[in-house]
């Protein structure tokens, strides 16, 4: 097994992006990333493309040759993968197995969703794809009253409250105001989302990640030859995944991501780290409840402790432990298929050092955590600055 | 309505399910599985499965109301779903009907045969078990 370097990253602002189609996307995450590591079209040997439903969403499937084709790779080897929410980490993953294994030296990892060419319930009952079709999405249970029935049992056994899931939110939006990718740039209140429209109880608006357009593009090299391209490679020095059923019934409980601890403990086997060594990390926020799911399954705190620490700051920009600097799925957006390779991205520019004013001071070592469905799937990778 | 049409067979296949409640269960560890399986997830391929109908009776683990309905449930929005835990011990989503009552956690249900959705240009009717509170 050879180490692996991201020695290129590449985003498109996150949104509503009524001018640009699916393949518009990914082309512009996927130049920006081409010329952040200073590398030619043809260089690229093969292409992992995370999309969960571009059927469903545009009509278009068979996706990863056109979209090598839009980005100007002729010819190459190029894979759709497809795990929900967690498509965009997934295919980062086979990437980095593609490059570790030495069957190719340069792979491009992208990840695009394009979701407001349709209606809110078409979105709603493509994105319940991800949850199980047959017991969940046909008994007219959608993925927000997934993400509500998970909330509702969190706040029975641990005292978990509505205010302290907003305050999830409100941390999220107020870092996302930092990044000129995110979609949302506007701070909110507490107060805000107590008020906004419910969605599934206790969940309102507020508390769900938007539906969005947008990509994100990364280039992994053999960290022998990642300083060809770039001065600062980021080496990936843990790369896992777990999966769960798919239904949440089935599980042995509601309150905890089984997937995600799994990962996460392999994770820092792999890393040789404990959660204490984590200095930046994006979480898998597409519901409020969700960011504080993961800051327990991952670690951080025990269960039933986060949402009371996230409400006191304790995960704040440039507090104890920086969480979703980008803003996360809620602040940032969420284009399924794009989000879990621009956690990565934004992972790698903290690192880097090149997050502006949303920098985490000293990052060393930084973490990624997608989930796809409600938990069926967990993808966790933990990066450092190559020395 | 797209999107249901296409999981019509699927209603129908498991329709002992759907009606009558019947779940699957391995003889050689005796672990219940509802919706019922065909290999067990700690026997595996020594699973011995036999199918076990259930007593529709349970109690409310988790719920919620849906505000924000997919394609196929616009017409009935707001409806509340719910985890259900049954006395036999699996625990499945479903409708609850709350009929009036306040449901809670812990709140007891049992099973009754209601319409789900209409389907498709033609207004198939599908069928399905929902909860209501005992």
């Amino acid at each position: 097994m050879r180490e692996v370097a991201i020695i290129g990253v590449g985003l498109t602002r996150f949104g509503e992006r009524w001018e640009h189609g699916l393949r518009d996307l990914m082309a512009e995450a996927g130049l920006n990333a081409l010329n952040d590591a200073n590398i030619e079209s043809k260089d690229i040997e093969m292409l992992y493309g995370g999309i969960m439903a571009s059927g469903r969403f545009v009509g278009q499937e068979h996706i990863a040759a056109l979209l090598a084709d839009q980005l100007g790779f002729k010819n190459v080897p190029a894979v759709r993968v497809e795990n929900a929410c967690a498509s965009g980490g997934t295919a980062l993953r086979e990437g980095y197995i593609t490059v570790a294994s030495g069957i190719h030296d340069i792979v491009a990892v992208g990840g695009v969703e394009k979701m407001t060419d349709v209606t809110t319930s078409e979105a709603t009952t493509a994105l319940g794809g991800a949850g199980d079709q047959e017991w969940e999405l046909a008994q007219g249970i959608t993925f927000p009253g997934l993400y509500a029935l998970m909330a509702r049992r969190h706040m029975h056994e641990y005292g978990t409250t509505e205010e302290q899931m907003a305050a999830v939110a409100v941390k999220n939006h107020k870092n996302a105001v930092k990044n000129k990718y995110a979609q949302f740039k506007k701070e909110i209140t507490i107060e805000d989302v107590m008020k906004s429209k419910p969605v599934a109880d206790p969940l309102k608006v507020f508390d769900c990640s938007p539906i969005s357009d947008g990509a994100a593009a990364i280039i992994l090299a053999p960290l022998e030859m990642a300083r060809k391209y770039n001065d600062t490679p980021i080496k990936i020095i843990a790369s896992t995944q777990a999966t769960d059923t798919l239904s949440l019934a089935e599980r042995e409980t509601l309150t905890a991501l089984k997937a995600t601890r799994i990962a996460g403990e392999k994770a820092y086997a792999q890393a040789k780290l404990k959660p204490k060594d984590i200095d930046v990390i994006e979480v898998h926020d597409c519901f409020t409840i969700a960011e504080i799911l993961s800051m327990e399954d991952l670690g951080f705190y025990k269960k039933g402790k986060a949402a009371k620490a996230i409400a006191d700051g304790e995960t704040a920009l440039n507090s104890s432990l920086s969480v979703n600097t980008s803003g996360g799925l809620k602040g940032c957006g969420h284009p399924v298929g794009a989000t879990g390779v621009k956690q990565a991205v934004e992972v790698a520019m903290q690192l880097r050092g090149e997050a502006g004013d949303r920098q985490v001071n000293g990052a060393e070592i930084g973490m990624t955590h997608n989930v796809g469905g409600s938990g069926a799937t967990a993808v966790v990778h933990i990066m450092k600055r190559a020395n | 309505m797209i999107f249901m049409e296409k999981a019509s067979a699927g209603m129908w296949r498991k329709i002992d399910t759907r009606y009558n409640l019947v779940a699957s269960e391995c003889e050689k560890c005796k672990t219940l599985y509802f919706p019922p399986r065909i290999i067990c997830r700690t026997c595996g391929r020594e699973t011995r499965m036999k199918p076990r109908k259930l007593s529709g009776r349970g109690k409310v683990h988790s719920y919620t109301t849906i505000r924000v309905p997919s394609e196929a449930f616009k017409e009935l929005a707001p409806y509340t779903v719910g985890v259900i835990e049954l006395e036999e011990g699996p625990k499945v989503e479903g409708h609850v009907l709350e009929r009036g009552k306040k449901i809670e956690i812990g709140t007891k249900v049992s099973t009754v045969f209601r319409k789900m959705y209409v389907d498709g240009e033609e207004g198939l009717i599908h069928y399905h078990f929902k909860f209501e509170v005992v």
